[in-house]
């Protein structure tokens, strides 16, 4: 396998300016923290955080036939989604296994914006190409160089944004879309984030994304901070979004991750899928994911076995790290059918089976 | 760039040692460590009295991202342990060559080869 040169986003003076720690990620040099990604997590739960997401993939899909080419594609029923709004889906293959988990944007009755994730944009990008021959009134673009994304996270987001903007951010629902103006400059401004906090994430330009970081950074003051994907994996964690990579993979089903709502199958027409997905929609599945919390100070990692109460393995932990807002070590596994009742599990820590508490996903939800 | 302060010795696993004070060393893991590993969430360190081996894992450190082994670098028994970061392991980010130490040995024997500052600092600087 040849490896390709290492990306840069456009904001990748400014990540080095302000000293951040820079890791290869799905093939983009990114940031994995500024300075301490603790103090970044909590800036997101109680103030505000500010993230380069420029390494997303955007697909846009354009034309008279975009929805029903997308209902096709993916597994949700997207010609169904209202103009200005957004919906997290799922593409899979023929076996119902997982490609990638995508948000949705409609921007126009004939304009769809596919966000996926970077590691899986160029799949993504050729399985929407393919899936889409049978509509001919339906254009697949990949606008990913295009555009930068920036979100902007956390309970004084909107406060903070709102000082550069006339967009009606009040008003723009959860998993809904606007375009506006932001510090002056063209924005798709998106009530979306992978945080659960409340926030924004704004599609803007290439070219412009130094100035909106720039103006967004200098609205926020002190109430912002800049935080890297090290903060980013721990706040979804424990806003127990599933990543994909670790809960969701090729092998993995929506109904495997608890995600067996996101298929419609009352939609119209056929879909990528259909026929493996119904075959498990009335099943009950092999495994299921849930959330485990450490009772010592050891971290379950990715790839660590659960053990049941037997003593012998029954599943495996998909993600694992120190929760900053519970104080404790949290994880998320799949384990085994045959043990869902089971209450006395274990990791096995580097060999040593430490006590864990199953507990209902997710770990942290903000208060309204 | 991660201070390497010249009186000290060091190892390929980024901790320090102090010279000898009575048979007596002190061992931390290195600023350059520190800032590798990130915010440092918890270490296990040896049981006062505990004899360890030059080379081997004896205590460990979790922090967001991953763990690493804490080995000790030289042989001998346990003589003190740094509980105040057990208790708050993030002052080993703070001052990793000073309240940040980890514990102490009473050597027994030689000591393994060790780097001298030039060294590790040309160590971190090709890692």
């Amino acid at each position: 396998m040849s490896v390709p040169d290492t990306k840069k986003t456009p904001l990748h003076d400014i990540h080095d300016d302000l000293g951040a720690t820079v890791t290869e990620f799905a093939g983009y040099l990114m940031p994995l923290r500024y300075g301490s990604e603790t103090a970044e997590h909590q800036a997101v739960r109680t103030s505000a955080g500010l993230f380069d997401l420029s390494h997303m993939g955007e697909i846009f899909l354009t034309g008279p036939q975009a929805g029903a080419a997308l209902d096709h594609a993916l597994i949700g029923h997207l010609s169904a989604l209202a103009v200005g709004r957004a919906r997290y889906t799922m593409i899979c293959d023929a076996a119902g296994g997982v490609l990638d988990d995508l948000i949705v944007y409609r921007l126009a009755a004939e304009t769809f914006m596919v966000v996926a994730n970077a590691a899986n944009a160029r799949t993504v990008l050729a399985e929407l190409t393919k899936r889409s021959e049978g509509f001919e009134e339906a254009t697949v673009d990949d606008r990913s160089d295009a555009y930068a994304l920036i979100a902007v996270q956390g309970p004084k987001a909107q406060g903070i944004l709102a000082k550069l903007t006339d967009a009606a951010l009040a008003d723009l629902k959860y998993y809904a879309i606007l375009p506006g103006k932001v510090a002056g400059i063209d924005a798709l401004i998106a009530r979306t984030g992978y945080t659960g906090e409340d926030g924004f994430e704004l599609f803007v330009s290439a070219s412009d994304a130094v100035p909106v970081w720039r103006a967004v950074t200098e609205a926020g003051g002190d109430d912002l901070r800049p935080c890297g994907l090290s903060a980013r994996d721990t706040l979804r964690l424990e806003a127990g979004m599933p990543l994909y990579g670790n809960e969701l993979t090729a092998e993995t089903t929506p109904f495997d991750a608890g995600l067996g709502r996101t298929v419609k199958f009352d939609k119209p027409g056929d879909f990528v899928g259909r026929t493996a997905l119904a075959a498990l929609a009335d099943k009950a599945p092999e495994r299921t994911l849930i959330g485990l919390v450490a009772q010592g100070r050891r971290v379950p990692r990715h790839g660590y076995d659960i053990v049941g109460s037997d003593g012998t393995p029954c599943g495996f932990v998909t993600s694992g790290a120190p929760s900053p807002t519970l104080g404790k070590p949290i994880a998320m596994g799949y384990i085994d059918a045959g043990h869902a009742e089971d209450t006395d599990l274990t990791v096995d820590i580097r060999g040593k089976n430490e006590p864990v508490d199953k507990v209902a996903l997710p770990f942290y939800r903000r208060t309204p | 760039m991660s201070t390497v302060p010249e009186t000290l010795s060091y190892t390929e696993e980024h901790e320090w040692i102090t010279e000898p004070a009575e048979g007596v060393v002190t061992i931390g893991i290195t600023a350059y460590a520190a800032d590798a590993l990130g915010d440092i969430v918890y270490v296990s360190l040896p049981q006062e009295g505990a004899s360890v081996e030059a080379g081997e894992p004896c205590g460990e450190a979790e922090s967001t991202k991953s763990v690493s082994d804490i080995y000790a670098p030289v042989t001998g028994e346990v003589v003190a342990v740094n509980g105040s970061v057990e208790e708050d392991p993030a002052v080993i980010n703070a001052d990793p060559y000073g309240e940040g130490w980890l514990f102490k040995i009473r050597k027994d024997g030689e000591s393994p080869d060790l780097l001298d500052a030039p060294a590790y600092s040309k160590l971190i600087e090709e890692a």
